[in-house]
């Protein structure tokens, strides 16, 4: 099945963009009168995403134009890269964190695109692939991040514990194994909260966006709960595999912990 | 022999913990004696591989023990922890962790029963237990694989004195109606002397001496008040249910 496209498309000016600071403006006004000292990560972060959103406009304009496979492929291995760097930073505490975290991002892509496109929900051109692709990757980023973090502060407050229970025999996946369960509730829970509470506490981006755009409000919905399903599963599979890849790197060969507790 | 160390040195975080340390440990009651930040408690953990040395080697009735399987060597030299690191759960789970890990029969309420605990305590929630209980559930649930060797990192170091008065006991009982090895880390002086038949004293992860207990601990420290006391004559205190209510 392929969507319909919605019948018409809005134009949207530099003007009506620039125009939408004023609320900008607001942040940064209350944060200076709270002296929450965040004006200047606020700038950053309009200035980030105008030069980032535009750069990548201009990319998708030339997949779309050039309407190469190629292309998409390389455009989603640049994500999957910056994106395993990205989490990578922010799970700091678990040893070799960047290949699970890279193995996870790829796989986790690979898998949900191919299957939208294998199940006939998208067409595989460059149009549904890359925004797809960015949407998967994006939320299995954060999604990996989120897990890996976890179970890094919990191996390091608990590693008396898990000592102990490689003390009793215990192999290293056995001792980590209640760590791993939390780890990955940690990972999954705000996609899955966020989904139980999509269209009546909040609407999401995509349906957002085709409601702007002029599309029937049917196909915005159909459209948002096919890509908050493969988003559940994209982050599964990212939160999943980059936990079983990464918790072997706490422990040596013969089971020992590598950073074991203070004596 | 037991244990023997061969020209052991372990770093740790750039610190180098333990200093070429050669020592024997035989079958029987050991203790190794130092002051805290001494190396010891490393020492212990060399014993059944939950770290292995920079440089020398740990030998385990005649086998270096890095040819030895991990986990086998674990669920045969058990090592019960300073501190009380419990899983999630009752007494019983804690009792059944390891041989329900290895496919093995246990009864825990014997287990119980030897390690000073009533057995009515089984039902409980692990954490809520005192210090000195959760102790004895710890050393329960190492002695529900049957080990031939039991480590103990500083057993008796968080209980006062009538606690640490019943665990001794407990291990001298222990030592009387099983034919269980142990090694106890201790900071006491005494401690040692009333558990144990042999001592490695370490100091800045050195060994200063070792040998007999009459030889080494007699001919340099006072005796204590507390020496003598009849190790496996005693009945051991035991923590009752009724006790911790």
């Amino acid at each position: 099945m392929m969507l319909p496209l919605a019948a018409s498309s809005i134009h949207v000016t530099l003007g009506e963009v620039a125009a939408a600071l004023a609320l900008v403006a607001i942040a940064a006004v209350a944060s200076r009168s709270w002296q929450a000292g965040l004006e200047e990560d606020i700038g950053i972060a309009v200035v980030r995403s105008f030069v980032q959103l535009t750069a990548i406009g201009y990319v998708i304009t030339v997949i779309f134009d050039e309407d190469s496979f190629a292309l998409v492929l390389v455009l989603i291995v640049v994500m999957v890269v910056f994106g395993a760097f990205t989490a990578w930073h922010r799970a700091k505490g678990v040893p070799g964190a960047f290949w699970p975290l890279l193995v996870s991002l790829a796989v986790a892509a690979a898998a949900t695109l191919g299957l939208v496109v294998a199940l006939g929900i998208f067409d595989a051109t460059p149009r549904y692939l890359v925004p797809v692709g960015g949407m998967v990757i994006g939320n299995s980023m954060t999604a990996a991040a989120v897990a890996l973090n976890r179970l890094g502060e919990d191996v390091h407050d608990q590693s008396r514990r898990i000592e102990a229970t490689l003390a009793l025999g215990a192999t290293s996946s056995q001792a980590v194994t209640p760590l791993v369960r939390r780890s990955l509730r940690s990972g999954m829970i705000t996609l899955i909260d966020s989904t139980k509470t999509t269209g009546l506490i909040f609407f999401p981006g995509t349906m957002v966006g085709m409601l702007l755009a002029g599309a029937d409000p049917t196909d915005a919905v159909r459209l948002q709960l096919i890509l908050l399903y493969v988003l559940l599963g994209a982050v599964s599979i990212a939160a999943l595999m980059a936990i079983a890849l990464a918790r072997r790197n706490f422990f040596t060969p013969a089971h020992q912990l590598r950073e074991p507790p203070e004596p | 022999m037991l244990f023997e160390l061969e020209k052991v040195t372990y770093s740790r975080a750039g610190l180098t913990v333990l200093h070429d340390v050669t020592a024997r440990l035989p079958v029987g009651a050991n203790s190794v004696v130092g002051p805290s930040g001494s190396g010891k408690s490393t020492l212990l953990r060399l014993l059944n591989r939950l770290a292995d040395p920079d440089a020398g080697r740990v030998v385990y009735e005649g086998k270096d023990v890095r040819e030895l399987d991990p986990l086998a060597l674990r669920r045969e030299v058990s090592l019960v922890p300073q501190l009380p690191a419990l899983i999630d759960g009752t007494v019983h789970d804690n009792v059944a962790y390891a041989p329900r890990l290895a496919g093995r029969s246990f009864d825990a309420r014997s287990c119980l029963e030897l390690a000073g605990l009533d057995p009515a305590f089984e039902d409980r929630d692990a954490s809520k237990l005192s210090v000195g209980e959760q102790q004895r559930d710890m050393l329960a649930r190492s002695l529900a694989l049957e080990p031939r060797v039991l480590l103990l990192d500083e057993p008796t170091s968080a209980l006062d004195r009538a606690a640490r008065d019943a665990v001794e006991s407990t291990l001298r009982r222990l030592r009387a109606r099983t034919a269980i090895s142990l090694v106890v880390v201790t900071h006491d002086i005494e401690q040692a002397r009333r558990l144990a038949e042999y001592v490695v004293r370490i100091e800045v992860g050195r060994v200063t001496t070792q040998g007999a207990t009459t030889e080494v601990l007699d001919e340099q420290e006072p005796q204590s008040e507390t020496r003598g006391a009849s190790p496996a004559a005693a009945a051991p205190p035991r923590i009752t249910a009724e006790d911790a209510t």
